[in-house]
């Protein structure tokens, strides 16, 4: 009896420690949606999403141009990081033995744990130097920082299409490559796109290396070797500013941000579960 | 007419020595069945015969498969190839799982360049109507095929297997994972299908190859007991593991 009565202590004790933690890991999350939330709101109105940066001085203004720049931005970025993360998952499932597959996995490791400041000096040393601080420079940074991500995601999701997919599709006498990129990425498609999404949410909000490969730039879109503005570094800059109006900004760029990330991680989910 | 003339055949898993010397002639348009308890050899010798065996690492093979008078082992021959001649089915319905069923028809025509929507739409019909499955699904071609019942599942890979238009079906256990329903559907349409097709059929049901099969190789640890046609194999077998293997004293 005393063995129950002990076994159903320990039992809620470790319950309400795990209800604990949950609340715990809850309070920052939740928090700073709040805080943006309740803060950003203030800053959304018409002019917020159709004005560009305005100038010292200047009242209202708005966040187009960085709603814009940042669009341009991952779009670029996903233009290189994307195909090249897409072949090299589909390498290492493929080809998974070699040796070559082992040091090009052990590499994307390192690189996933690479800071992403490191890769925007990288980015800064290989382009920004040659042509200048550009939207070019931040968008090979942002994609060196998504190719690790497409790639292990990629890879994973092939690997668990099952072997008998597979050998059905070669009995038919497909060639293997074919079988490869036609049934094997198609059984793999979901959890491929949700990688994807997941990488595009996880540069969305990357400052560091843009700051360093293209800074900060007040205006539209103005050609590939020139910066564009970005939501994220928006937030950097204006809220160490002293013009209230651009702290209202900052505000305001910090709460679309976070909706845009949501919305594309809600994506993902959305694909994994349905698609 | 002789379909399939093996001649010394060995296979390996890494240093498993898992087919001996096997030698055996396949006739034309007849089920030969493969029998033999677990872990005998049968799956292997069957994908022998169509190269699958090849595609898992550290598996090897040496001797003749000879196909239609050419040997299939031959440096010269692209295995995409024979396996677009020798279809398979295999022991677990595995339609392709985000496609409909029409495309799991259609794909092995698809992949192999044909677009001409009409020239699929009649391959479809008629390898449907062949696996005896079109009436039950002819108004449901866009459903996916995972929808489909475990026995309609098979006969859908079995029509897939048709698509292509091969002269072989390799049959690996395809009805152990069927009701009984479902199996005697598969079994009456391998019978159906070998007046056109040459099919060799692996089952661990003995019951299933007396009624299905022409001929029957009984496969002892890798080696070709004894081969020969069904109805002298169960009547009156020459070899006495043969003899106790289909009585039931082992397996």
């Amino acid at each position: 009896m005393d063995y129950h009565k002990l076994r159903f202590i320990k039992d809620r004790l470790m319950q309400s420690l795990v209800y604990l933690s949950l609340i715990l890991a809850f309070i920052p999350l939740f928090s700073i949606i709040y805080e943006v939330f309740v803060r950003g709101v203030s800053a959304i109105n018409v002019d917020f999403f159709i004005k560009p940066t305005p100038t010292v001085g200047e009242v209202g203004g708005g966040v187009a141009n960085a709603i814009q720049g940042t669009l341009i931005t991952i779009g670029l970025a996903s233009l290189i990081g994307v195909p090249v993360g897409l072949m090299s998952g589909i390498f290492l499932s493929e080809y998974s033995e070699s040796r070559l597959s082992m040091i090009i996995r052990f590499l994307h490791d390192v690189l996933g744990g690479v800071p992403s400041i490191v890769i925007g000096v990288f980015a800064y040393a290989l382009i920004t130097r040659s042509i200048g601080f550009s939207v070019t420079a931040a968008a090979f940074a942002l994609a060196v920082i998504m190719i690790p991500i497409v790639t292990r995601t990629t890879e994973e999701a092939l690997k668990l299409v099952p072997m008998s997919i597979r050998e059905a599709a070669i009995a038919l006498g497909i060639p293997r490559w074919k079988v490869t990129i036609t049934i094997a990425l198609s059984s793999a498609r979901k959890a491929i796109i949700t990688g994807i999404l997941l990488s595009i949410a996880r540069i969305a909000g990357e400052s560091a290396p843009i700051l360093v490969s293209m800074g900060f730039w007040r205006w539209w879109f103005a050609g590939l070797n020139r910066p564009v503005a970005n939501l994220a570094l928006n937030i950097f800059i204006f809220a160490m500013s002293p013009f209230k109006n651009w702290v209202t900004l900052a505000w305001g760029s910090a709460l679309i941000l976070i909706i845009m990330v949501l919305i594309i991680s809600v994506l993902a989910r959305i694909t994994l579960t349905r698609g | 007419m002789v379909k399939f003339d093996i001649q010394n055949l060995n296979a390996w898993f890494g240093s498993k020595h898992v087919l001996k010397n096997i030698n055996m002639k396949i006739e034309e348009n007849t089920v030969t069945a493969i029998i033999g308890p677990s872990g005998c050899g049968k799956t292997t010798l069957l994908r022998c015969l169509n190269r699958m065996h090849e595609l898992i690492p550290g598996a090897r093979v040496s001797g003749k498969v000879i196909f239609n008078g050419v040997n299939i082992y031959d440096n010269s021959v692209d295995p995409v190839m024979v396996r677009r001649k020798i279809g398979m089915v295999f022991q677990k319905p595995n339609p392709f799982p985000m496609m409909s069923i029409y495309d799991n028809v259609a794909v092995g025509l698809k992949l192999n360049g044909i677009r001409d929507k009409r020239v699929l739409d009649a391959a479809v019909k008629r390898s449907l109507e062949l696996a005896n499955l079109w009436d039950e699904v002819k108004d449901e071609l866009n459903k996916s095929g995972a929808s489909l019942s475990g026995g309609q599942q098979q006969r859908l890979c079995i029509a897939r297997a048709l698509a292509v238009e091969p002269e072989v079906l390799l049959m690996d256990e395809p009805c152990s994972a069927l009701d009984p329903i479902s199996t005697a559907k598969i079994e009456e349409l391998i019978r159906k299908l070998a007046k056109d097709y040459t099919i060799i059929i692996v089952t661990h049901n003995v019951q299933q190859a007396a009624r299905v099969s022409d001929f029957t190789a009984f496969l002892y640890l890798g080696e070709l007991i004894e081969y020969g046609p069904t109805r002298q194999i169960f009547e009156n077998p020459q070899n006495e593991l043969t003899e106790r293997y289909l009585t039931g004293k082992f397996g």
